[in-house]
């Protein structure tokens, strides 16, 4: 985030001179907007208030526009996030075979609940309505990674692997 | 290209079930074993899609024998290659067992989960390497696209597809040869098709399983459509949390538009069509073909009201064909073998087959795909191999949160689309969960409900109001805090949604309620007039555990798995479960060899 010291402009320039990077790579067009925000959140782990304000000025939309989509569909989000997101399934299948004691678990180890981040930034802890692994239920993911047929036990294990 | 000959080919299955049980750990060290005995020229190994049986994952197949080896792990690779591989025997403990029976099955097509499936859209899923458009093309594929545009007129081709009484298997059921029709003869200058792979469902996996598996099979159908409807540009709409799919849809477009078999005039018929991928952004409305368009459009995914039609005013205002990606899945087969061939398969109404996603309380969970017709019993106790644990069977349920339940005595209905409306479930995706005795169906269909009132994109007030007022009375009854008339009231809502809901999402929000209400009504009453829950899982209504001292052979089981440490007792005597701290979970209950532990 800019610093108050009386280079605002530049240091917001800075920050936002990867975003029109990717902005370069699309039409002005509002079709675009979707993939637009989500190449963002991936550059900056989040969605933040400048980034969507030079989003909607040059895609000549409103900012209310833009906040309508972000604030509509779940991938997006307005608030930092942590090094390693945890996507625990809540589908059928999941909570047929025990899905809601392994997010149990996970709020313990973490001490965090569904929806929020770790203090430390290593961890965001959501639910998902259904990850399509039902094979293997219960299933959770951490970033890209698909972990199955989970029981309480194996939770530390699990997330052990993703502290450095 | 590789043109060498292999004495055997070794088939590792690269879905993403297979891969998170270590798929890729499981091919790495083959690659290495081959290499350690200097076997890399004369075995190949062929990364494939999803071979449906994701419960035993990770799987091998080995040709020309058909062998089928099923969860592996790292050590075991050293056996198949020196076993197998090297001295040409079969290793009898890494074969499949038959739950029931307990007997090992060497080849592939004996197993029970295999027999009686009969693959259309899954025929190539586990035998070609997705990431291959040549492979594709060996096996017959774009053939049917290549006969459409070169032999065809768009007409013939939509006659055809009308013949073959091919249905959406999006859920709706409605005549696909119809639906290109009606925007066939949509007056329009630009004309779009889209591809809704945006599968929300709780419980349904086949959609990914064929993108990620044989993703050829779904562009061709989309060509074909596109040819037939007078399209010249398509989008597939993916959900964001299918990343393999995504990317191996990505390569499958590359590769074909380097044949030229996207883009300019394919096959040399003038015909042009351009395909693009949408990434969806979470939103389970998005499903909905309205909400889907407005999301293409870079809008919140709400849907409208219809008419009009995306036939007639679709996509920016365009005539516009939506088809989910199975009924796309089967175009080929219908324009290649001929609409007799595929109208042979199935009922009356329902031709052809479906895939349903066997999940739940089952021995052998995964993808199958059977002919329409085909009896629940026959899906769930041949080739699901029945109940985990012998346990009872209690319902299915079909169709996800749009759906409903089906009990014992329906088991034996020839299964199609209008055989399961009638008795009040519906095809919907095909996702079929098993429950047995332990689970409550008030918590069912108050999961359901949970989730359609979360997902609710909060347009109309009869879905954004009236499922969350259904949602507290359900929560009240499972707490056991139930008042006179909720029951009533919960029908009566039930229908009003069901009536006023502007999508389909609204609308068949109920259903679970509705099925469970009608099929379970007593566990309904159980919980509200005797503040109990028959099958257990309610916690606030349900009683402790106790250990029943006289049977209790103290070997302590229960007290390692008890979450709460409210077991206490003496090794080799007896043990006993505190009441104030027991949260009936029944993880002892599960575990005590001696069935020592009830509720009391």
């Amino acid at each position: 985030m800019a610093c108050n010291c009386g280079k605002e402009q530049t240091n917001l320039e800075k920050y936002l001179a990867p975003l029109k990077g990717i902005m370069k790579k699309y039409k002005k067009e509002e079709k675009y907007l979707i993939p637009i925000l989500q190449e963002s959140q991936d550059q900056y782990g989040y969605l933040p208030e400048e980034v969507l304000k030079e989003i909607a000025s040059s895609l000549d939309l409103s900012l209310s526009q833009v906040y309508g989509v972000v604030t509509f569909y779940t991938q997006f989000h307005m608030e930092p996030r942590g090094k390693n997101i945890i996507r625990v399934c809540m589908g059928t299948a999941c909570h047929v075979r025990g899905g809601t004691n392994v997010l149990q678990v996970i709020q313990d180890e973490l001490g965090i609940e569904s929806g929020e981040t770790s203090p430390d930034l290593k961890f965001t802890l959501e639910t998902v309505a259904c990850i399509g692994a039902c094979g293997l239920a219960p299933v959770i993911m951490i970033n890209d990674d698909t972990h199955g047929r989970l029981t309480p036990e194996k939770i530390p294990a699990v997330l052990g692997q993703y502290l450095e | 290209m590789d043109h060498s000959i292999y004495r055997s080919h070794v088939l590792i299955c690269t879905g993403t079930g297979c891969v998170s049980s270590g798929a890729k750990n499981i091919k790495v060290k083959l690659e290495d074993e081959l290499a350690r005995f200097s076997l890399n020229k004369e075995i190949k190994i062929i990364e494939t899609g999803c071979h449906g049986f994701c419960e035993k994952g990770p799987i091998m197949i080995v040709y020309p024998e058909g062998v089928f080896y099923c969860q592996l792990e790292e050590e075991d690779v050293v056996t198949i290659v020196e076993e197998h591989l090297l001295k040409g025997r079969i290793v009898d403990g890494l074969l499949y067992k038959e739950p029931l029976t307990e007997e090992s099955i060497p080849a592939y097509q004996d197993i029970d989960f295999y027999k009686k499936q009969e693959r259309i859209v899954l025929e190539n899923c586990g035998k070609v390497n997705p990431e291959s458009i040549g492979e594709y093309i060996g096996l017959g594929g774009y053939e049917a696209a290549g006969k459409a545009l070169t032999t065809m007129t768009p007409l013939e081709v939509i006659e055809t597809v009308k013949q073959s009484g091919l249905r959406g298997r999006g859920g709706g059921g409605f005549l696909t040869g119809l639906k290109w029709q009606f925007t066939h003869t949509a007056k329009g200058d630009k004309k779009y098709v889209i591809c809704n792979a945006d599968e929300g469902d709780p419980g349904a996996f086949m959609d990914r399983s064929i993108l990620e598996g044989d993703p050829h099979r779904v562009i061709e159908g989309m060509i074909i459509a596109a040819y037939a409807i007078g399209a010249d540009e398509g989008y597939v709409y993916v959900r964001a949390e299918y990343p393999l799919a995504i990317s191996r849809l990505e390569k499958a477009i590359e590769d074909a538009e380097e044949l030229e078999l996207l883009g300019q005039d394919l096959f040399g018929s003038g015909f042009n069509f351009k395909l693009n991928i949408k990434k969806g952004a979470g939103a389970f409305v998005c499903g909905e073909e309205t909400a889907l368009m407005a999301s293409i459009e870079g809008k919140r995914g709400m849907p409208r009201p219809r008419p009009p039609y995306p036939s007639v005013k679709g996509l920016w205002g365009k005539p516009t064909n939506i088809n989910n990606v199975e009924t796309y899945a089967n175009v080929p087969f219908v324009i290649k073998e001929g609409a007799a061939a595929f109208a042979a398969i199935g009922t009356a109404d329902s031709k052809g087959t479906k895939v349903f996603a066997l999940t739940g309380k089952i021995n052998n969970t995964g993808l199958v795909e059977v002919p329409m017709g085909i009896t629940l019993r026959e899906i769930i106790f041949d080739i699901g191999g029945g109940l985990t644990d012998g346990k009872e069977f209690k319902a299915v349920q079909i169709g996800g949160p749009s759906g409903g339940c089906i009990t014992e005595e329906n088991l034996d209905l020839p299964i199609d689309y209008d055989s399961l409306k009638s008795i009040g479930a519906m095809m919907g995706s095909g996702g079929m969960v098993v429950m047995d005795e332990k689970t409550c169906m008030v918590d069912v269909a108050r999961f359901f409900l949970n989730f359609t009132q979360n997902e609710s994109c909060g347009k109309c007030t009869p879905c954004r109001e009236g499922t969350k007022r259904m949602l507290e009375i359900l929560n009240r009854i499972c707490e056991g805090e139930a008042r006179e008339g909720d029951l009533e009231l919960l029908e009566a809502l039930a229908h009003h949604i069901k009536d006023t809901a502007l999508c389909g999402l609204g609308q068949t929000a109920p259903n679970p309620v509705l099925s469970t209400l009608e099929y379970f009504r007593e566990e309904y009453e159980a919980h509200i007039n005797e503040q109990k829950c028959p099958a257990g899982v309610c916690n606030a209504l349900a009683s402790s555990y106790q250990i029943d001292q006289a049977v209790c052979v103290g070997c302590g089981m229960c007290v390692k798995v008890c979450p709460v440490d409210a077991i206490s007792g003496k090794p080799k005597e007896s043990y006993d479960i505190d009441a104030e701290l027991c949260i009936s979970c029944g993880a002892c209950a599960d575990k005590c060899p001696v069935d020592a532990i009830s509720q009391g």
